[in-house]
């Protein structure tokens, strides 16, 4: 109910912005309680004792500008003081994610030294509890803005600015963010699902994307390995360990572990997998993925090769 | 206490007037209706235009509404949803608030500062057309299903050639530059009526606070329009001729857009805003029966809040990764415009402190203010602060904060303002019954339907955004929104019942039907086409109330329509001045400058060839007349000296 929440925490950043949430709600409640108790005196007080001296005027506005003031200058303050406790995660020690924003979803790469344990992925974030990570934003086309209420603010992904923004997950969970800067057709289904875990869970995660891709043992599977190479797939999409290289679509290898496809629009199950390869325009107008135009089999043979065991 | 200026020779005077309105009288006949110059005309012109393209917008917004009743919804589809909200906003800020609040002021400005004509009256009349062809252009394009879709902000490069296919994005800026044309040539109109048209004796701080709104306004546009005209006009030329100002491929940047589109955006808000500041004092003044208190302050306010404008345009790009220095300037300034607008919250209490309620519905609009801006304006210190504003930054918590900033601080003064200067624009009193029921539908079905929208944001729900998935506990109350926009319909419906009916039935006006102070109330509702006979001098503010016994100027020619110029400050007699003649050539000119502007969307070319008709317009609207040459004001005499 509250994955998407601004409300419900579960980062450092994020219960930060909330508490100053609560101080300028209660700060401005008490302000518009303040005025409209006055506004209510001034129409009824004046039928009672003929309405105010002009000094008496005087002095309630000139009291009422200098409390207006003040209390903008303590809400600067405070806002001043939580703008640097978003800034302190900064640290050496970081997992460092790098994520393209794309219409419409979102490529996301593990980064590792060597270049053969980096894990690609798309619309999930595992993010172990407590680890700090650096999340460096670039776009592919238009601009996003990658958000996950429940860790932190909105930070824009505008193409040819390389922007970045540190998270640190305290609460194991799964989220939900969402693109918040209006990217054209399907900016709607731009979801990104977040997974917190602990640490060891993370590592066994991690260590199976490094996997390379399904397996192709039963024949059904052997044939759609067999499709997704030699066949449109490919053009588009990677599965690690296949022929199968293209990078203009989410890498395939782990689909299936995944716990939405389209970016959010679906759970992942066989079902939905065969009605999105059927035709993606129907699920998610618009899409950059066309109706390919397989046959019943083929599709139930590429479901059986990426679906995994599920 | 008679607002109506008795003639002392009754005879005399009447010969005067009548030769006066044939002097003054539009031309007959449909080519006059094209050619009309009096600005209570025009006024009424774009008041009306405006309100249809608000009845237009808020008919998209309750279609967006339906779509957003429950999740998942197919009712409108992701592409048309998206020229929904793009339509909706570029249509409310374009055509709708900023030619309104101009109407009002071309129709109200010059009778309050005791004028007979308009500065500029043909340039007025083609700024008219330019906004009526502008308007048109983009709702036909809408209907051809070539509607912008990229957003009223229209962000690059989703708009720029590489991802903005067809003509949607050159629709939507190229009818940028059609209402920025009109709004430089009104506000420069605007400026110089009220520092060269004034009544004599009218210095500037006797003038009405409503006459300086509309002054502070129109200079916020001489300086923050041509921004979006320069970025809408670069982005045009990036997708016509492949110019690459926004590509940063090749050097460009697509944040400069951001930069040039909200130095004119957050002024904008602005210049929406304060004439119905200026609204406000008005009404707080006549109906609570006495000078509004605080007129300095007030004045100082809508100056500072005009300057402070330009300061905070970074507020509305927080996410985009600026320097935190930076950042904690602009929420600084931000914040620290709250201080004007709570100094005249503040000074208007204190009026309602000193005065004498009459409870007629634009005082019940002018009272709903304090409410519904109130919640906008405290909403707008939470967005001001950078922390914050990264969470509810383009959620449906920002969608709420500017309805009610723009529905609580523009459009119920407005709609109060409206009521309230009917019987001046029309002659007809609107009747309060209905007037009441529709603010009574307006209050409730408004707060219904843009409250639970603050939730909404704060559940993460993003804006501009056709469908949303169930089990994020946003079902509720956007059926709950829902709910209130049908509200809000029905009460816009009933003002326009209570319009016809008027109009059709309602009582005649008298001159001064509210006992206002004011001067458009010293002549008959609705004035004559020469506004006032004799002009009137002026000896103090509100000077209907404070001088029931005006002296007068005597001199001016009945036979010629002449104007009375006064100097800036203390609008002392200066010289008499012949106002222009209707004419067809700002129609005309209008027409050839709107064939150039549609056409270079298609072609660079139009700009060459469509320039001929445009200077063959011009030199029609200038070509030399029998008009006399400025006059020294040796003719018109204040009668008092004669005396």
């Amino acid at each position: 109910m509250n994955m998407q929440s601004m409300l419900a925490p579960a980062g450092l950043q994020a219960a930060a912005i909330e508490r100053l949430w609560w101080i300028f709600l209660i700060v401005t409640s008490l302000v518009f309680v303040a005025v409209i108790v006055a506004l209510v005196a001034a129409i009824v007080r004046r039928n009672r004792d003929g309405g105010p001296s002009d000094r008496a005027a005087f002095r309630g506005v000139a009291a009422a500008v200098i409390a207006t003031a003040v209390t903008l200058i303590g809400l600067i303050t405070v806002d001043a003081f939580t703008a640097r406790k978003l800034a302190s995660l900064e640290t050496d020690d970081r997992m460092v994610v790098n994520i393209t924003g794309r219409q419409w979803w979102w490529d996301i790469e593990y980064q590792h030294p060597l270049p053969s344990m980096r894990v690609r992925t798309a619309n999930e974030l595992r993010l172990p509890v407590g680890r700090v990570v650096q999340i460096n934003l670039q776009s592919a086309d238009v601009i996003h803005s990658f958000w996950v209420p429940a860790l932190h603010g909105k930070r824009d992904v505008i193409p040819g600015h390389a922007n970045e923004i540190w998270l640190k997950a305290d609460t194991p969970g799964r989220y939900r963010g969402q693109c918040a800067e209006f990217c054209g057709l399907q900016h709607a289904h731009m979801a990104l699902t977040v997974i917190v875990e602990p640490q060891d869970k993370f590592a066994e995660w991690i260590a199976a994307q490094r996997q390379l891709g399904p397996s192709d043992a039963s024949e059904q599977a052997a044939r759609g390995r067999q499709i997704v190479e030699r066949g449109p797939c490919s053009t588009c999409h990677t599965v690690r360990g296949t022929d199968a290289g293209g990078r203009v679509g989410p890498d395939l290898t782990h689909v299936s572990a995944r716990q939405t496809i389209a970016a959010g629009t679906l759970p992942t199950s066989r079902e939905n997998l065969r009605k999105w390869i059927d035709n993606p325009q129907h699920v998610k107008p618009g899409v950059r993925m066309p109706a390919l135009g397989l046959s019943r089999d083929d599709i139930d043979a590429v479901v059986a090769y990426l679906g995994g065991t599920q | 206490m008679s607002a109506d200026p008795q003639p002392a020779q009754p005879t005399a005077l009447d010969r005067e007037r009548t030769e006066l309105g044939a002097t003054w009288a539009e031309t007959p006949g449909w080519m006059g209706w094209l050619s009309a110059v009096d600005h209570k005309t025009i006024g009424r012109r774009f008041i009306l235009t405006a309100i249809a393209f608000f009845a237009l917008g808020g008919l998209l917004a309750v279609l967006m509404r339906l779509q957003l009743a429950r999740p998942e919804q197919r009712l409108v589809d992701a592409d048309l949803y998206n020229q929904l909200f793009t339509m909706h906003g570029s249509t409310m800020m374009f055509l709708f608030a900023v030619p309104v609040m101009e109407g009002l002021g071309i129709a109200m400005v010059p009778l309050m500062v005791g004028a007979r004509a308009i500065a500029f009256p043909r340039l007025v009349a083609f700024g008219y057309w330019m906004f009526l062809f502008g308007g048109l252009f983009l709702w036909i394009s809408f209907a051809l299903n070539i509607g912008p879709d990229n957003g009223w902000f229209s962000y690059v490069p989703l708009a720029g050639p590489a991802y903005g296919a067809g003509k949607r994005a050159d629709v939507w800026a190229q009818m940028i530059t059609f209402t920025e044309l009109s709004g430089l040539v009104v506000a420069t109109s605007i400026i110089v009526t009220i520092f060269k048209y004034r009544a004599p004796g009218m210095s500037l701080d006797r003038m009405p606070i409503f006459a300086w709104s509309e002054l502070v306004t129109a200079g916020m546009i001489l300086i923050a329009m041509p921004a979006v005209m320069v970025a809408s006009t670069a982005l045009i030329l990036d997708r016509l001729i492949a110019t690459h100002f926004f590509n940063q491929a090749e050097g460009g940047d697509p944040l400069l857009w951001q930069h040039l589109f909200w130095f004119f955006g957050h002024p904008e808000v602005y210049i929406i805003f304060l004439p119905a500041q200026g609204m406000m004092s008005t009404l707080i003044q006549t109906f609570t029966g006495r000078p509004i208190y605080g007129y300095i302050a007030l004045v100082l306010s809508l100056v500072s809040t005009g300057f402070i404008a330009f300061g905070l345009w970074v507020h509305h790009m927080f996410a985009t990764g600026l320097p935190q220095v930076g950042e904690s300037f602009f929420t600084a300034a931000s914040m620290m415009i709250a201080i004007p607008s709570g100094l005249q919250i503040f000074c208007w209490i204190a009026s309602i402190w000193r005065g004498r309620i009459q409870w007629k519905t634009p005082m019940l609009y002018a009272l709903a203010y304090f409410f519904v801006f109130l919640v906008g304006g405290l909403t707008g210190v939470m967005l001001a602060a950078v922390s914050l504003d990264l969470q509810v930054h383009d959620t449906f918590f920002v969608v709420a904060h500017f309805h009610y900033v723009l529905i609580g601080g523009s459009i119920f003064p407005l709609f109060g303002a409206l009521h309230y200067w009917f019987p001046k624009l029309t002659g007809r009193m609107l009747s309060e019954r209905l007037g009441v029921i529709a603010f009574t539908l307006l209050f409730i079905g408004f707060n219904l339907t843009f409250f639970p929208m603050h939730q909404l944001g704060l559940l993460g729900m993003p804006r501009r955004v056709y469908t949303y998935p169930a089990g994020l506990g946003w079902e509720g109350l956007n059926l709950l929104a829902t709910a209130g926009g049908a509200l809000m319909a029905l009460a816009v419906i009933t003002y326009a019942i209570n319009v016809v009916w008027a109009l059709r039935r309602g009582t005649h006006a008298a001159a001064n039907p509210w006992n206002a102070g004011t001067l458009e109330w010293a002549t008959a509702s609705p004035p004559p086409a020469y506004n006032f006979h004799p002009v009137l001098v002026v000896r103090g503010r509100d000077s209907v109330w404070t001088d029931p016994d005006p002296i007068t100027v005597i001199g001016l020619s009945c036979a010629r329509r002449e104007v009375l110029i006064t100097r800036v400050v203390d609008a002392n007699l200066d010289h008499r001045f012949e106002s222009p003649t209707p004419s067809i050539w700002p129609f005309i000119t209008a027409i050839a400058t709107s064939i150039l502007f549609i056409g270079s969307i298609f072609t660079p070319w139009a700009v060459v060839w469509g320039s001929i008709p445009v200077a063959i317009g011009l030199i029609g609207w200038f070509w030399p007349g029998s008009k006399s040459a400025p006059q020294e004001p040796t003719g018109a005499v204040i009668r008092e000296r004669l005396a």
